[in-house]
């Protein structure tokens, strides 16, 4: 139990680190995953052509060596980053692409009849996206976007590669110097408890939603 | 008054509407009856400027008058479309007032005084925070219908208003129509239900499948 306490400073010093990984993918990968998935039904070729390809890139190779390849293998070419705008820069462009999936199937399934209603009312294209389309939209993909986001918060533990100081590696430097399991164990519950936490809010954000069907 | 002159409408190279010529005068109901698939609800979505013509024109009050151009403020043509497509996000008094709040930029007591007495007369006074999910056919209807006379059209057109319903609905759509028509409400009525035609329509307009 004391030596739980000494080293939890040093845990949760980490955590705030992981905290900042997702809490900043997610402001900049939600609204960029909404434009593309917009951008994916475009009716212009060539963006929608792009935006495949983007996905498909994202979607296609590790994310851990997409996190390399942007902080160890861009220096290369003289693009540097330090290391968490490195980290929010893979992260980012990777969990986008997969919201850009999500969203892409959200504007699909909301019937071409509530664009037409707005259409004889004389709405224009922003407002009826911002009163009718995206409300229904954000509804139908909170769970498949809560997936993503739990899966973020486990993701977020690969920035221990470019040497940021996250849980994991905070766990990972108590274990080695003080030579026992407990700080991995201890670093495991933290993800539990981050991972419940998400899932209740986002059970709630389930519920809020179902005041209508 | 509306006049629809020389409207031709082909889909891939299958005339659809063949040379479409009709009036309706203020205050009248317009029935446009024909079997599946002969191109009522083309007709229909050319009116309210959802789809295009191929050629003619369309009058209204003697003007010409394009229901796609996009600086038409107040809908020329209301539509009550055949599956309503209320905002099931919005409430009954949401659904009747984001036009008329967001684009006649209508007050709030505008809205109280105008919107409020559409919504008694179509008895949906007490309705106003349901949401469509909680609503009857019927209701939705109804609430369709006050969607579309809060933006103040000059026609008010139904896709088949009681296809959607209870067969036992019909008696109470007629008598519905027929009381709009005499707040002055003009009325398009797309139908292939002949006899629900034969009761509220001042003029019947036959669509015959082209072959
Ligand atoms: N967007 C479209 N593309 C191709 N064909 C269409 C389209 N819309 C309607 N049609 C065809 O035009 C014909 C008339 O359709 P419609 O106007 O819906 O008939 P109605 O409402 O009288 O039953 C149908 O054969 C239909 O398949
Ligand atoms: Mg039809």
């Amino acid at each position: 139990m004391q030596y739980i306490e000494t080293i939890l400073p040093s845990l949760l010093a980490g955590v705030l680190v992981t905290l900042k990984v997702f809490v900043l993918t997610i402001i900049g990968a939600l609204p960029l995953g909404i434009l593309a998935g917009l951008g994916l039904k475009s009716e212009f070729k060539i963006i929608r052509w792009l935006l495949n390809g983007y996905v498909w890139l994202m979607r296609g190779t590790p994310l851990l060596l997409q996190l390399i390849f942007v902080f160890y293998g861009l220096p290369l070419i003289n693009i540097t980053f330090d290391r968490l705008d490195a980290a929010l820069f893979a992260f980012i462009l990777n969990y986008a692409a997969y919201f850009a999936e999500i969203f892409r199937g959200g504007f699909q399934a909301i019937p071409i009849g509530q664009y037409e209603a707005a259409k004889v009312l004389r709405l224009t294209p922003w407002q009826t996206q911002r009163k009718i389309i995206l409300p229904q939209v954000i509804k139908n993909v909170i769970p498949p976007v809560g997936n993503e986001v739990i899966n973020l918060i486990k993701d977020s533990s690969l920035v221990y590669v470019i040497g940021i100081g996250d849980l994991l590696r905070a766990g990972n430097i108590d274990a080695a110097r003080d030579v026992t399991l407990v700080p991995y164990i201890l670093v495991g519950v933290i993800y539990l408890l981050l991972t419940a936490v998400t899932t209740i809010g986002l059970r709630r954000l389930e519920k809020y939603y179902n005041y209508y069907r | 008054m509306i006049e629809l002159k020389n409207i031709k409408k082909s889909f891939n190279g299958r005339p659809i509407l063949d040379d479409i010529n009709l009036t309706i005068n203020d205050g009248e109901i317009l029935a446009i009856v024909g079997p599946s698939g002969a191109g009522k609800t083309t007709l229909l979505r050319a009116l309210a400027g959802l789809g295009d013509i191929d050629s003619g024109e369309i009058l209204l009050d003697g003007k010409p008058f394009d229901p796609r151009s996009s600086d038409l403020k107040n809908n020329v043509i209301g539509v009550v479309f055949q599956d309503y497509n209320l905002f099931p996000n919005l409430t009954v008094w949401e659904n009747v007032t984001l036009a008329p709040k967001m684009v006649l930029k209508m007050t709030k007591t505008a809205l109280e005084n105008e919107i409020k007495p559409i919504l008694t007369h179509l008895k949906l006074a007490g309705k106003e925070g349901l949401y469509p999910f909680e609503l009857s056919g019927g209701m939705k209807q109804r609430v369709a219908i006050a969607r579309a006379l809060a933006m103040k059209p000059s026609v008010l057109a139904y896709d088949e208003p009681t296809s959607a319903l209870d067969p036992s609905m019909r008696t109470e759509v007629s008598n519905l129509l027929l009381d709009l028509k005499k707040d002055g409400v003009t009325q398009i009525v797309v139908t292939h239900d002949i006899e629900l035609a034969d009761k509220i329509a001042d003029k019947i307009f036959r669509v015959n499948a082209i072959s």
